[in-house]
Order: C-alpha cells, then sequence, then structure tokens
C-alpha cells in the first residue's frame, strides 16, 4: 500500500448529507473483477445527465476542482452498502482526502485499507474548509498527516484533526494490514485449538 | 456488573488485543458471493496466500444471476464472467459453493440460516452490508469490505474496534396490518440513518421476543439502514427449534452441547447499554417511505413531508432534492400515489413467511392493469417451499411474474431493473437514487403493503384491502 505521508491538492466543496456508497459508485459498475477504471463512474448520475453529457453546475466538473484530490462534504458521507468500490472510485478519480462532520462505519474501515485518509471534524470546520474551498483564489490545501493539521490556503492557522494512531502508523508506512496479522499466526492456531475443544461444535460438518 | 449478549460474544472471539484497543477478532463463519470477492482471492493469489479456512467458508452467486430460466445462462457478459470467477475462485482455493442451478442457491442473507451455516453466539461476516440480517440468531453478523473479505480469506481474523451499544425495545403489541418491517422502518424513521453508527444494536422487547425467526431477520437486516454494522435479537426457544435438524447444525450431543451454552447468551438483567431507547407499538401504523433515504417515512395514512418544516437548511436540500427525484409534492396523500411496479423479494423479505402473508393477502385477487409485479423468493428451498404449499399458484392466477432467487431488483444489478421514472412499491431495503434502475424511484414498504399496491395500483393501507 503506498503510504500516506502529506497530501498537497485541490480541494472540492460537495456539502451535501448521507451521500450513499449507490451515489457514490451505482450497483452497474460493480460487475468489475478489478479495483482500477471506476473513478469514470463516481458521482455517475450527479456528474453526467441521461445522455452522458457532463452536468457543468457539479462541483467535479468545474475547471477548479476538475482535479480535486481532497474532498469536503457533509454528515454519515458513505452511509449504505460494504462496495468497497466506493472507496476504489474516489480513488481512481483522484481523491485521497475527505472531510466531513461524520462518515458511515463500513465505508470509513474500507477508505483506510485502501491508504485513502478520512478526515473528521465538527460541522462549522467542515463548513469554513468548504467556504475557503469555494473562495480562495487557488484552493490548494495541504494535509500533513504526521503532525495532524490541515493547511489552508488562505494562509490562517492550520486545523487540528484526530486519528485513531493505528491507523495513523498503517497509512504512514503504508502497511498491509494482512501481513501484520500473519505474524501473529500462532496465537490464531492456539485460538483455533481452545475453540476446537470448547465449542467443537463450531466445527462444521460439510452438509 | 453483567454483559450484553453483544459483550459476551465479543469477549468469546477476541484472539489477541493491542495496546490501543484494537482487537483481533476471531470470524466463525464467512459467506462470499461474486461481487465483493473477485478482487479478495486476486489479492491472494498475488500474495501466494491459501484460504485459511475454506470449511468455514461458503460461497453463492447472488447479486448478478437471473431470476427468469436459469437453463439459459447469463446473457451480460461481465456478470457471467463475474460469477464465473467466483465459480473458479472457489474450485481454485476448496471453498463449498451453491451454484446458479443448485435448488440451495439464493440470496446469502437468505440461505445461511437456511443451512444452519448461522448460529448463535458466532461471528459471522460477508462481504455485503445486509450481513446483520444473521444478527436474528444471536450472532454478532456484520458487513464488511474487499480487503477485510482477503484478511478473513486469508487469516480467519478481522481487526477490530469494539462499538457501542444500544438496546432498542419495542414493547405493547402491533397493530394489525403491521409486521416486522413496519417496526424497523418506524425505527429507522425515529433515529435516523447516521442513529446506530458506531454501535452493535440489540433489539429487544415483548414485540421482538413474540415475532417468528424471519420477522426477526427482517428488523436485524435493516440495522445498517440505522447506520449500525451489526443487529443482535437474543436466542430462544424459537431460535434454536428454527436451526434443529438444518444441514450444516450441529447434530446430536454437539447439538445438546451448544444449546446449553446458546442459553447463556442473553443480556444479563444488569447488564448496562451506551444507548437505550424504547418504542410503543401502539404508535407504529404501516409504514412507506417517500423519499430517498430509508430514514424518509411516514405512516400510511401520511402525506408527502414539507420541505419547508426541515430542522435544518442541509435537510432542507436534502427534503427537496429527494422530492425532484421522487417526482412528488409536499402535502400528497401517500395512499394516492400511483406506483408502476412491485417488487417482493430481498434479503429483506423473500423468506416463505413473506410469501405466505402475500399469498394470504392476493388470493383470489387481481394485480391491477397497469402495475407489473413480480415475487423473486429468496432461495432456491423457499421457492421450492412455496410451490409445495401451492402459492405460486395463487401468484399466478392474481398476475404476479414467479422468478428463480436472488438479488433481483432489490438493486438491479441483473436484468431486473426500473426504468427512469418508474415508481415502485418494494419490499427491499434501500430507496437510494438510482438504487433500482437509474432513475426509478422506489417506495419501500412491508410485503403485506406491496401485495396491497399491486392489487389497488397505489400506495394502499392494507388493513384497507377487504
Amino acid at each position: 500500500m503506498q503510504p500516506f505521508t502529506t497530501l498537497r491538492g485541490t480541494a472540492a466543496p460537495f456539502l451535501a448529507i448521507n451521500v450513499d456508497t449507490d451515489q457514490i459508485i451505482p450497483a452497474r459498475h460493480l460487475k468489475t473483477i478489478r479495483r482500477t477504471g471506476l473513478g469514470v463512474a463516481l458521482f455517475e448520475a450527479l456528474r453526467y445527465d441521461e445522455q452522458g453529457r457532463e452536468r457543468p453546475d457539479f462541483v467535479l466538473n468545474q475547471p477548479r476542482w476538475r482535479n480535486a484530490k481532497i474532498l469536503i462534504t457533509g454528515e454519515n458521507f458513505g452511509c449504505g452498502s460494504s462496495r468497497e468500490h466506493a472507496p476504489w472510485a474516489l480513488l481512481d478519480f483522484g481523491i485521497r482526502c475527505v472531510i466531513a462532520p461524520s462518515f458511515a462505519d463500513i465505508f470509513y474501515n474500507n477508505a483506510f485499507k485502501n491508504g485513502m485518509l478520512l478526515i473528521t471534524l465538527p460541522k462549522e470546520q467542515v463548513e469554513l474548509l468548504a467556504k475557503e474551498a469555494e473562495t480562495a483564489a487557488d484552493p490548494t490545501f495541504e494535509i500533513d498527516l504526521e503532525a495532524q493539521e490541515i493547511r489552508r490556503p488562505t494562509g490562517n492557522a492550520p486545523i487540528r484533526f484526530d486519528i485513531d494512531p493505528f491507523k495513523k502508523h498503517c497509512l504512514l508506512n503504508g502497511l498491509d494490514d494482512i501481513g501484520l496479522t500473519m505474524e501473529r499466526v500462532d496465537k490464531i492456531a492456539a485460538f483455533e485449538a481452545k475453540r476446537r475443544v470448547e465449542m467443537p461444535w463450531l466445527e462444521p460438518a460439510r452438509g | 456488573m453483567g454483559r450484553t449478549l453483544f459483550e459476551k460474544i465479543w469477549d468469546s472471539h477476541v484472539v489477541d488485543q493491542q495496546p490501543d484497543g484494537t482487537c483481533l477478532l476471531y470470524i466463525d463463519r464467512h459467506l462470499v458471493h461474486e461481487v465483493t470477492s473477485p478482487q479478495a482471492f486476486e489479492g491472494l493469489r498475488v500474495s501466494g496466500r491459501k484460504v485459511r479456512r475454506p470449511d468455514l467458508t461458503l460461497a453463492v452467486p447472488d447479486h448478478n444471476v437471473p431470476t427468469t430460466d436459469r437453463r439459459l445462462g447469463i446473457a451480460d457478459p461481465v456478470s457471467r464472467l463475474q460469477v464465473e470467477t467466483l465459480e473458479r475462485n472457489c474450485r481454485e482455493f476448496g471453498i463449498e459453493l451453491f451454484g446458479m442451478n443448485d435448488v440451495r442457491q439464493g440470496i446469502v442473507h437468505v440461505i445461511g440460516p437456511e443451512q444452519g451455516f448461522t448460529l448463535p453466539g458466532t461471528t459471522i461476516v460477508c462481504g455485503d452490508s445486509h450481513t446483520s440480517t444473521h444478527g436474528a440468531f444471536g450472532a454478532l453478523a456484520f458487513g464488511i469490505g474487499t480487503s477485510e473479505v482477503e484478511h478473513v480469506l486469508a487469516t480467519q481474523t478481522l481487526l477490530q474496534k469494539k462499538p457501542k451499544t444500544m438496546r432498542i425495545r419495542v414493547e405493547g403489541e402491533l397493530h394489525e396490518g403491521c409486521t416486522a418491517k413496519d417496526v424497523i422502518l418506524a425505527i429507522i424513521g425515529t433515529i435516523g440513518t447516521a442513529g446506530g453508527t458506531g454501535h452493535v444494536i440489540e433489539y429487544a422487547g415483548s414485540v421482538v421476543r413474540s415475532l417468528s425467526m424471519e420477522g426477526r431477520m427482517t428488523i436485524c437486516n435493516m440495522s445498517i439502514e440505522a447506520g449500525a454494522r451489526a443487529g443482535l435479537v437474543a436466542p430462544d426457544e424459537k431460535t434454536f427449534a428454527y436451526l434443529k435438524g438444518r444441514p450444516k447444525a450441529p447434530k446430536g450431543a454437539a447439538w445438546e452441547a451448544a444449546v446449553a451454552y446458546w442459553r447463556t447468551l442473553p443480556s444479563d438483567p444488569d447488564a448496562v447499554f451506551d444507548r437505550e431507547i424504547v418504542l410503543d407499538a401502539a404508535t407504529i401504523e404501516p409504514q412507506v417511505t417517500w423519499g430517498t433515504s430509508p430514514q424518509d417515512v411516514v405512516p400510511i395514512g401520511g402525506r408527502v413531508p414539507d420541505p419547508k418544516d426541515a430542522p435544518t437548511p442541509e435537510r432542507r436540500a436534502a427534503m427537496e432534492r429527494a422530492l425532484a427525484y421522487m417526482g412528488l409534492e409536499p402535502g400528497t396523500p401517500m395512499e394516492s400515489i400511483k406506483i408502476d411496479k412491485v417488487f417482493i423479494g430481498s434479503c429483506t423479505n423473500a423468506r416463505i413467511e413473506d410469501l405466505r402473508l402475500v399469498a394470504k393477502l392476493v388470493k383470489g385477487k387481481k394485480v391491477a392493469p397497469h402495475v407489473q409485479a413480480m415475487i423473486v423468493p429468496g432461495s432456491g428451498l423457499v421457492k421450492h417451499q412455496a410451490e409445495e404449499e401451492g402459492l405460486h399458484e395463487i401468484f399466478i392466477e392474481a398476475g404476479f411474474e414467479w422468478r428463480e432467487a436472488g438479488c433481483s431488483m432489490c438493486l438491479g444489478m441483473n436484468p431486473d431493473q426500473l426504468k427512469p421514472g418508474e415508481r415502485c412499491a418494494s419490499t427491499s431495503n434501500r430507496n437510494f437514487e438510482g438504487r433500482q434502475g437509474k432513475g426509478g424511484r422506489t417506495h419501500l414498504l412491508s410485503p403485506a403493503m406491496a401485495a396491497a399496491a399491486a392489487i389497488t395500483g397505489r400506495l394502499t393501507d392494507v388493513r384497507r384491502l377487504s
């Protein structure tokens, strides 16, 4: 996994609430057996009209934010399904960091497993950042994960954010969860041995 | 201090705990389907890893499969490749698969309980957010993404932070015409679509106790629509009776030992939950959604709400957008809304009890001439059971299409999709924009209410159906 240290890029303001995974990437695009190539379908119904033409009013279609690397959005972002295609589509588009007042649980986990950083901030701060992304002459932000701060285009004081220390550690070092867990395989084997004795009914007979 | 049902299951599955509290949790049962697994198997291949416990893993294609004649195969080459990829991966990694033409094939959350693969006190995961369904058996069951699917395949564990606990008690007696679906829609309407975020919900109270296993599954199924990854109901005699004799359930002495253990699982009387909510069943009327989030729900006797009454500007904007998408005006009586399609199916409501209820309501009646209505059983075995009971004859006689098992129009990955602007009364779980097909408009409701809508051709209080 690619480590996440600092990210410098344009932030796009998209303050809708309860943006669900079907909006991020509709089900008909989940037939792929690969992780890449989903960026063109990101926010499909919002980005394109019935004829497949870009809707000029949608934020990611506007020249200022076409190359956004950061998305600033509303509460409960990513609610709905467990599809990891949602973070894959964001990443494939080029967005590696999402800032919101809250996120849905499964989406939150999925994003971090793919080297994305999700930042949870109080609503007032999210709105402030969205406003700056909207109005600053150059809406370029810098996210510094090590320092846990967002540097703003306006030159105002950076905004601090909290992050789970283990998630931070994994992101900074680009660590693969599975590799880490594999180091504890003896503990897993011991657990299974104990379980076989204490709860023998959990060993399934193939029926 | 006593422990909750959730805490008992959690504690008995911790393999290892990191100083920051992150736990390595053992997974007892892993369900796999074709949509969220190909990249996980590919990851194993790239890293040269094996599946640690293929014997604890069960696979089935359900999202992409056609619900029409299966002998014709899958017409869409992209869908076909995904299903074939699952078959190939299961062969390569030694995982049991119920193929498309196996009578045991069906929606992953219907077949787990049906086979006795789902057991109380276990941890169950699947790359699907409606894995919460299995919580009806007193299992800790939750949806995961593809990276986590790969993690479970490789290690039979997951890294997890312990969630908070919430208990929702539904007390009293349900009105006639109200079902488990109305209860869970009312709950989501009360706590909101993010109300359960970060929590595991235990459903309790006299109403939940009195529900069948099918009803409990319907409730737990939609926990994720309230933001909770998992929902639970304490196992009891109904749970044991449902599971006894199922193909993958324990037998003989192992069964006896299991039941003795399962009886220790319910939350202790002095257990403390982080949050408690009580709902009075008397306040619950048959429910129907008007918008594009499951929390956009009103009693069938109600009206489409007015965005002007929204508590916040964001909420007002969301409501305005939802109404524009749904083609509805504020103040419209819900019962006046005409529908084009009816979908009875999905992991929420496609079990035998749902079909029996629909059959009872539509027997001797006809689907309204302008309505296309389809019934998609949850599994091949549910279909078989319904046909044994002659339910299919009632459905076909009334003008319903009687289909093969699968996810179907719940999410529109197979050919069963709404066209732009079409309005559907649906027993599924999500009314998101485009969920049932691009531009399609979804009204979530119970199987009984869907049956009533099919007959009258508009959203209808099932209690009016004579």
